[in-house]
């Protein structure tokens, strides 16, 4: 185990299946690695290739899918090739979305042993977790699982041991240097630190995901009678 | 407007209303979905002079029993080899009947097969999810899971009587033994003795399937270093190995991003033979080149769209009758 990688030159093309080229810019969660995913991401966006059907971006990577009927791998690699050689035009400033949080007790069963666990208290982790802005980095898990970059270093945690059961809908979730907003009643590892009554699925033909990604996100601190109120 | 009134008697597990899936939307964690078994769901569709990717019922192994409660409607019933009883008489799947108030039909597993679709001469009505009627499985979201005391309504049922008879069954159709691949693209976590053996041991189906995909039993290839790369997108396909080296191949209903190294990837086009095996059978993976790959996919995509013609063909001239 363990074993040492030799050195890898990116971005690296691998060819998936017959319908998909993986680019690799690095192997690792990193802000600079994921600007060049989000500014591949708008270029494809820009000037999708004949027989491009859809790009998904992840933290390090972007899978670029095609109509093997119309296109193939190297013709895949070759229009990403070109598009990254190109100068692309300057990014506007990306979406800023603001989350509800309400950290009422019930509604955030591990704040008390996150808070614990850091040596804090309840509201310095509370405080900390609402200075930070975060970056959607990708989605991923489920429909609509946003997965943000950006919990302050000393929040950071390991997931749980185990997996709890049937974590509501809403749950702010942390691990790591990650957060999301959870859309379904699931289990998970992570630390269940509040509730929003945002909806990142938002039922809105027009614009059904909430944030993009590349957008970032600000939480805001709401009442028990707010959160009630906004569900 | 007129409507058939179907109510379900029984339906096992994973059996769900499908169309031809979201496609699309991966980067907001959303898998197409739509039917295990592509091209027998779209024969079942074409044969009836339906789209292709009209809703329908998508049928597992735990079989379907329903009842037409009013109206008159005909159906079609393609994928595997499954048994089918209709108002007393007993056929097998890929043929075309009419179905009227007051009898049944059931759909249970025959001799092959995984996964059954019945369309119907109408259109199936189902809540949609972002265009789609297909299930997603986990969410519930689209035309949703079918369980006992469920109705189906038709719109507008048709009866075509000069459909009615067999749909020709495809030798594509049937289950795949052998599946194409191409390595990685996380073969780097896999040392040459655990991609030889990935290549060349026989692998079998378990009983740990679902929508999202089906584990396989094998020889344990633990991947040669730490899992600590990145979540890396998924698609229909990917063969993940996780860290005690067990393999699982993702299907209609994967998640869009995972962290697990994945050896190998299932071609497209051999997905829906593969999902046609049963568990306990056996599997072997065949590595072809990325332009071997696209060939076969060509090659394949031109036999299906040749079939379906040939099948949408009969019947044409028939005239609904209502």
């Amino acid at each position: 185990m363990n074993t040492k990688f030799p050195e890898r030159s990116f971005p690296v093309f691998s060819p998936v299946a017959e319908h998909s080229v993986l680019v690799e810019f690095g192997d690792r969660i990193d802000r600079d690695i994921h600007a060049q995913v989000l500014r591949l991401n708008r270029a494809l966006a820009a000037a999708p290739f004949d027989g491009f059907l859809e790009a998904i971006p992840a933290y390090a990577s972007i899978l670029i899918r095609f109509d093997p009927l119309l296109c193939d791998h190297a013709m895949a690699v070759g229009k990403a090739r070109q598009l990254l050689d190109h100068d692309l035009p300057a990014v506007s400033k990306p979406n800023l979305h603001e989350v509800l949080v309400c950290y009422d007790d019930a509604l955030a069963p591990d704040l008390a042993a996150v808070a614990k666990s850091i040596g804090l208290s309840c509201e310095a982790v509370i405080k900390a977790h609402l200075a930070a802005q975060y970056d959607v980095f990708m989605y991923g898990f489920a429909p609509g699982y946003a997965y943000l970059a950006g919990v302050p270093q000393r929040l950071q945690l390991p997931r749980k041991p185990a997996a709890m059961r049937d974590v509501a809908a809403g749950s702010v979730l942390i691990a790591g240097p990650q957060c999301l907003v959870s859309t379904l009643t699931m289990p998970t590892g992570w630390w269940n630190i509040g509730r929003s009554s945002t909806r990142i699925l938002t039922d809105d033909a027009h614009k059904p995901f909430l944030f993009d990604v590349g957008d970032r996100v600000r939480f805001r601190r709401i009442s028990r009678a707010e959160y009630e109120a906004g569900k | 407007m007129s409507e058939a009134i179907l109510s379900v008697s029984f339906a096992g597990p994973h059996v769900s209303v499908q169309d031809g899936g979201r496609a699309g939307l991966m980067r907001y964690g959303v898998p197409a979905s739509g039917p295990m078994d592509r091209r027998s769901f779209a024969a079942a569709n074409i044969a009836l002079g339906n789209p292709a990717d009209a809703p329908g019922v998508e049928v597992s192994l735990g079989g379907l029993a329903l009842e037409c409660v009013s109206g008159t409607v005909s159906f079609a019933v393609a994928g595997g080899g499954f048994i089918v009883e209709h108002a007393g008489s007993r056929r097998s799947s890929w043929s075309i009947a009419t179905l009227r108030a007051g009898e049944k039909l059931t759909i249970r597993p025959g001799p092959w097969g995984s996964w059954c679709y019945l369309a119907f001469a109408g259109r199936l009505q189902s809540q949609q999810w972002l265009g789609s009627a297909a299930t997603h499985a986990i969410s519930g979201f689209g035309g949703g899971r079918l369980t006992a005391g469920a109705r189906l309504s038709i719109a507008d049922p048709a009866r075509h009587a000069k459909r009615e008879g067999g749909i020709p069954c495809p030798v594509s159709a049937r289950p795949r033994q052998q599946v194409r691949v191409v390595l990685g693209p996380q073969q780097r976590f896999f040392d040459a003795a655990a991609i030889s053996a990935f290549l060349s041991e026989n692998w079998s189906m378990t009983d740990a399937w679902d929508r999202m995909g089906v584990r396989l039993a094998g020889p344990a290839i633990p991947p040669q270093a730490a899992l600590d790369m990145p979540s890396e997108p998924i698609v229909r396909g990917s063969v993940q190995i996780n860290g005690d080296g067990v393999a699982t191949v993702l299907l209609a209903d994967h998640q869009t991003t995972g962290g697990y190294p994945k050896i190998a990837t299932v071609l497209d086009c051999d997905l829906d033979s593969f999902v046609q095996l049963r568990p306990r059978d056996a599997v072997a993976f065949r590595p072809v080149s990325p332009a071997e790959a696209i060939s076969l996919s060509r090659t394949i995509a031109m036999g299906t769209s040749a079939y379906l013609h040939a099948i949408a063909g009969k019947g044409r001239d028939a005239r609904a009758e209502t």
